[in-house]
């Protein structure tokens, strides 16, 4: 189900505060993070996060077409490697 | 014979009926439209009056994405979520399904004919 309108959309309040900070100073920094539900904002766009997939930081650069995403799309938390005894094509 | 954005549409068929045969346009926009124009949802589409069909065919070109336009809208989409490497375009990719829909069976539309594997057993029993 979708989330209501009236709350806005859910945006990690630590992070939005790390990226303001680094937006105030001109600064580009990979920010760890482990807020995989934090929907991009529009204030992201340029920066690289380090998204957690529960295993290690996955580096995620946002450009202009992410916003509105969830971080954790671009982080996958499962590797499919292929059945074995796969034959490659 | 109507013909509306490239496409004959039925002639024994109801207006409302008929309109969906454009792609783009489903029940309710068809509805909307008839109101619109002030067409009887219910007439058939041979009935039509040739002014009739002209007016909804102007309403059509100038409100609404339909035939080309729809589908290479929709394809757009898909692409950009292919391109920013999110989940669901991740799914696009290798074909499989995109809401979250299990995989051990069934998706059989968006996996295509069964590919036999070999050695797989039933569940139950050890």
């Amino acid at each position: 189900m979708a989330r209501s309108l009236k709350k806005g959309p859910y945006v990690d309040a630590n992070l939005i505060k790390k990226v303001e900070a680094l937006n105030n100073q001109n600064q580009k920094r990979v920010v760890k993070t482990w807020a995989r539900a934090s929907t991009i904002a529009p204030d992201f766009v340029g920066h690289t996060f380090a998204v957690h997939n529960g295993q290690k930081f996955i580096p995620v650069y946002v450009t202009e077409n992410m916003v509105g995403h969830k971080l954790g799309e671009f982080s996958p938390t499962r590797n499919f490697r292929g059945h074995s005894g796969d034959k490659k094509k | 014979m109507a013909r509306i954005a490239g496409v004959d549409l039925p002639r024994n068929k109801h207006a409302r009926i008929g309109l969906t045969y454009i792609y783009g346009i489903g029940p309710t926009t068809a509805m909307k439209i008839l109101q619109s124009v002030e067409v009887e949802p219910s007439k058939k589409i041979g009935e039509l009056s040739d002014e009739e069909v002209n007016r909804i065919r102007l309403l059509i070109q100038n409100d609404y994405k339909v035939e080309g336009a729809a589908r290479s809208e929709v394809q757009l989409n898909i692409k950009r979520l292919m391109d920013i490497g999110c989940y669901r375009g991740l799914r696009h990719r290798r074909g499989l399904p995109v809401r979250g829909q299990r995989t051990r069976t069934n998706s059989r539309t968006r996996k295509g004919r069964r590919k036999t594997v070999a050695g797989k057993k039933k569940a139950g029993k050890k």
